[in-house]
């Protein structure tokens, strides 16, 4: 929760806490819910991340076949995987050498969750949200991945039914790689549209 | 049966239900309210959240379309290029076709 949804409603943090255990122990209580499955959700929760989505993006770069489909329905090639998207359909986007893509949600905090697990707080925070609509060019140099002017930035406002995966470039020096190599080089935010892919030196250099 | 095909120019509504009786559950933003864009693609038909928002069933369905504008057409005072794009999931009943 950030300051500014705090003032607006008038609540600090702690109130949100117990707010929330208040309702969480009223829905045990009146059996509308269970323990278990509370417990249950926490695990399916934990257990989504960004690595669900590196794997789709490394299978991308060494499959043209797995990424035609991808680009044509994101939703199938997650689940071709093994990763389940419920409730939302996924459309991935592509980066090329014309267009850079990066997705938000004006409206709230839509994200890919089954893809890339729990946004970062940043994503949910009114200043990105608010800025990287109208001025997306200065929101790519301040996470310093600005994108030259002959390029077309596109924005991806994430408002209703449908989630965002972007599909980075693959580095330069990374043929022959294997799959789990360059899954290493896809990191989240490279996933959202507001980094680059680790580039090949920079994993060799960390790996020694 | 959508109403608008890839491509098509559509604008947005510009009404402000935030002063109608039943303050509803919006899933378009003021920013992009009274713009004119293309259709980018057909999302498929989706319960209405103005209804599921209040317990109902968000029947009968709609058209959820994804609509390619214009930043500079957006924003009056955009500062990057011509060519950038932002695209957002329109519902259909917030779209009429441009003239």
């Amino acid at each position: 929760m950030t300051d500014s949804a705090h003032h607006r409603h008038g609540f600090d943090n702690d109130t949100y806490k117990h707010l929330a255990v208040a309702v969480r122990e009223l829905l045990v209580e009146k059996g509308v819910i269970t323990e278990d499955e509370l417990a249950a959700q926490m695990l399916r929760m934990d257990a989504r991340g960004p690595e669900h989505g590196a794997r789709m993006v490394a299978r991308a770069w060494t499959d043209p076949d797995y990424k035609a489909r991808m680009l044509a329905d994101g939703s199938a090639a997650a689940e071709e995987l093994g990763i389940a998207v419920d409730g939302t359909l996924l459309i991935v986007v592509e980066n090329t050498a014309e267009v850079h893509n990066l997705f938000v949600c004006t409206l709230c905090s839509c994200y890919p969750r089954a893809i890339l697990g729990l946004p970062p707080d940043w994503y949910k925070g009114a200043e990105y949200r608010k800025r990287v609509i109208r001025e997306p060019r200065v929101v790519l140099e301040q996470f310093g991945a600005p994108v030259a002017d002959n390029v077309e930035v596109r924005v991806h406002d994430s408002t209703a039914d449908m989630r965002y995966l972007i599909l980075p470039k693959r580095p330069a020096g990374t043929d022959g790689w294997t799959e789990e190599q360059l899954a290493k080089l896809v990191v989240r935010d490279s996933m959202i549209g507001v980094a680059q892919p680790l580039s090949a030196e920079a994993l060799i250099a960390a790996a020694e | 049966m959508s109403r608008f095909a890839v491509g098509e120019r559509v604008t947005v509504h510009d009404r402000d239900p935030a002063w109608e009786p039943r303050k509803p559950h919006l899933r378009t933003p003021y920013y992009i309210r009274g713009k004119t864009g293309a259709v980018e693609r057909i999302c498929g038909e989706f319960r209405n959240p103005e209804g599921l928002a209040y317990g109902e069933d968000g029947l009968p369905k709609q058209t959820l379309y994804r609509i390619r504008f214009d930043q500079a057409h957006v924003w009056p005072d955009y500062s990057g290029p011509a060519h950038d794009k932002v695209e957002i999931e329109i519902y259909e009943h917030w779209l009429e076709k441009t003239p």
